[in-house]
């Protein structure tokens, strides 16, 4: 890489394509938790299922040799998480915050226990291949830097128009809301606010344990204890970053993974910032990106808040 | 008169002990999953942790920085604004601490470790207010900038003890364990020879008694709390809200910064790390909510449940050797118990709401017999 610049067109769609391909987890993460949030559940456990995903994919296609697998396991796993969580919040009405914190916690040592016990040494996989779709992976550059991405990163994108419609133009999508809004109103309708919670934290628990198995099978070949080093907890920054709009998430999705990668290409060029300070840039991205959001927008009125029937 | 025994008050004594007995039984079947017998596994946690005096010692020693991170968790949680940032305010209080003592080389120990702990205060105060701010004035969600304050203050230190302020004994050599210079024998904390048990042990016990003195017998801690319990009847009562929510998270973020100063000084007599986020910490800032919740945001009730804590900890060491059950499972039953004490929540405040539901009725029935009563304000005299 000696030689380039940071603005040869080479290394521009380099950090272009990097950059679509990194914005997977964040979006698999954030679309889900933007369903938790409109239906009121601030879910924080993110990072955990996503670390518990990520190591469930991993280890199941190590021992079983199929990607497929691996991905059905961290969907089962997202699954098993988020029942847990929908428990918690939904029936017994845990302060929201604290418990997913525990979550985080839970994950995130069940993870790195069941690694080490179970692998033991750093390991790595073939993981998913790049599709090769017809034309559009053959044009220049275009091609290169949209049509060089494995399945899941493709299924990510597909998320945001399809989360989009399910919430706005669905009765689920209204249910969601009216919940997220006004879960009084909604059950006096005859809408079971707990069904509903159950449904999104869920689905939201589903879409974290992909998000990490889009990680360890989808983009790295490998897992590391850890490995999503808060990736989780940004994909919640986003939902707030993206004013709880599935569109808001792409963007903010898509500004984080750009970062990431422009300072990743630093790194590779050999541009002299301490690498140390330039992980910091998504970090201290998130905080500002916070500051200059949630001011404007409100957030759903229930967001956070456990429901109780009045007898 | 006969005795009555406050059933009420057991039970939430006995809560966050179920809790723990639950998350232990989880973690039994995680063993034997794992292939390891869960009663050896335990037994040597138990033996690791309190079997010797210099186990117990030990303890003490790992309890310290949970304590100390937990009485912030007490102040910030009871004023409704919650405290991640353990991590980060821990080791930022430690970089200005580590600062003091590789600067004033020759100043008396006691001089030097002094100003380390105000540099260590004010610095967690610092990672804490920032958070605090943003959450009174700009309405950001303190969880996450808080988690944000962790990473950025992990990759600084990182920068810091592999750059400008690495051992310079470390600089030649090819693989760089990153870690300051050693401090001056004179700045270390005195200790209670051949064991490793510190007086920050002994200092961390006293702030237990200044910071319940603080939020349940002064007018800031009173008003801390009554923030925490209702903003708005707050507002009302001529409380300026924002100002309390800050200041509940830098004070939260001082003692945190203060535990990482107390590392430095009492443990390592360096700062020292491995490259990992936690390689610092010891995951203590996050370790001390747990203790804190455990311990029912009461400073005094924290203690204890710090030291239990600290012996998972320093058992879970000896698992590992016993048994090689790897020490992230006390990461993972910490977890739980998080949980499950948070959830076993829901019993307490059933019970207030009968005990509410009580006193209304019997409020009611006064007044159907006499004139009503002149408007009660919120219970809000300082």
């Amino acid at each position: 890489m000696s030689g380039e610049t940071l603005f040869s067109g080479a290394v521009l769609v380099g950090i272009l394509t990097s950059g679509i391909r990194l914005a997977t987890p964040y979006l698999y993460a954030a679309i889900g938790e933007t369903f938790g949030q409109r239906s009121g559940v601030l879910n924080l456990g993110v990072e955990g299922q996503m670390l518990l995903g990520a190591f469930a994919a991993f280890y199941v296609a190590l021992v079983t040799g199929s990607l497929w697998w691996g991905v059905l396991a961290s969907l089962a796993v997202g699954a098993l998480m988020g029942l847990a969580m929908a428990v918690v919040t939904v029936n017994f009405q845990a302060e929201q915050g604290i418990s997913g914190i525990g979550f985080y916690l839970f994950g995130m040592g069940m993870s790195d226990l069941l690694f080490q016990k179970l692998v033991g040494t750093v390991k790595t996989i073939q993981g998913f291949q790049p599709l090769h779709i017809p034309l559009l992976s053959d044009l220049p550059v275009v091609g290169k830097i949209f049509f060089s991405h494995n399945w899941m990163v493709y299924v990510a994108y597909l998320l945001v128009p399809l989360g989009w419609f399910v919430l706005n133009k669905t009765t689920l999508g209204v249910k969601i809301r009216a919940v997220g809004e006004n879960p009084k109103a909604a059950d006096s309708l005859g809408i079971s606010v707990g069904a509903v919670r159950y449904y999104t934290i869920i689905q939201g628990g589903i879409l974290s344990g992909l998000a990490g198995a889009a990680l360890s099978v989808g983009l790295l070949n490998v897992f590391q204890e850890n490995m999503t080093s808060g990736m989780g907890f940004i994909a919640v920054a986003l939902v707030y970053f993206g004013a709880w709009k599935p569109l808001g998430v792409l963007g903010g999705a898509l500004l984080f993974s750009m970062v990431n990668a422009l300072q990743l290409w630093m790194q590779v060029l050999g541009i002299p910032i301490p690498p140390d300070l330039a992980v910091m840039l998504p970090y201290v991205l998130t905080i500002l990106v916070l500051v200059v959001s949630v001011s404007k927008v409100r957030a759903p009125a229930a967001l956070a808040k456990p429901f109780e029937r009045e007898e | 008169m006969r005795l009555r025994i406050p059933w009420d008050a057991l039970f939430d004594a006995l809560l966050p002990l179920i809790a723990t007995a639950l998350a232990l039984l989880v973690g039994a079947v995680m063993l034997l999953f794992l292939k390891v017998n869960p009663l050896t596994g335990y037994a040597a946690l138990v033996e690791g942790a309190f079997g010797s005096p210099n186990a117990i010692a030990e303890t003490l020693v790992k309890a310290t920085p949970l304590l100390l991170v937990g009485l912030g968790i007490c102040i910030s949680f009871q004023g409704n604004v919650l405290n991640i940032g353990g991590e980060g305010q821990m080791i930022v209080g430690a970089i200005l601490g580590t600062l003091v003592g590789l600067t004033l080389t020759d100043w008396p120990g006691w001089l030097v470790i002094t100003l380390a702990m105000t540099a260590g205060f004010v610095g967690g105060a610092i990672w804490g207010g920032i958070p605090g701010v943003l959450r009174a004035y700009f309405n950001v969600n303190e969880i996450l900038s808080t988690i944000m304050m962790n990473a950025i203050a992990v990759q600084l230190m990182n920068y810091l003890l592999r750059g400008p302020m690495l051992d310079p004994a470390q600089a030649s050599r090819a693989s760089k364990i990153p870690q300051t210079a050693r401090l001056p024998a004179a700045f270390r904390l005195p200790r209670w020879v051949p064991t490793r048990l510190h007086l920050g042990v002994l200092l961390a016990l006293v702030l237990a008694i200044v910071v319940y003195v603080f939020l349940w017998r002064t007018v800031w801690g009173y008003r801390i709390r009554a923030v925490g319990k209702n903003p708005n009847a707050s507002r009302y009562a001529g409380i300026p809200v924002k100002r309390y929510m800050v200041l509940a998270l830098l004070l939260s973020g001082a003692f945190a910064g203060l535990a990482g100063v107390v590392q430095v000084y009492g443990v390592n007599y360096r700062m020292i790390t491995d490259g990992s986020a936690t390689g610092f910490t010891g995951g203590a800032g996050f370790n001390g909510i747990v203790a804190a919740l455990f311990g029912h945001l009461h400073p005094i009730g924290t203690i204890p449940a710090s030291i239990l804590f600290g012996a998972l900890l320093v058992g879970a060491n000896k698992m590992q050797r016993v048994a090689q059950v790897p020490s992230a499972l006390i990461t993972a039953l910490n977890g739980l118990v998080v949980v499950f004490v948070v959830s076993s929540e829901i019993w307490r405040r059933r019970r207030e709401r009968q005990h509410l539901g009580q006193v209304k009725a019997a409020e009611a029935a006064m007044e159907d017999a006499s004139p009503p009563p002149p408007p009660n304000h919120e219970e809000m005299q300082p």
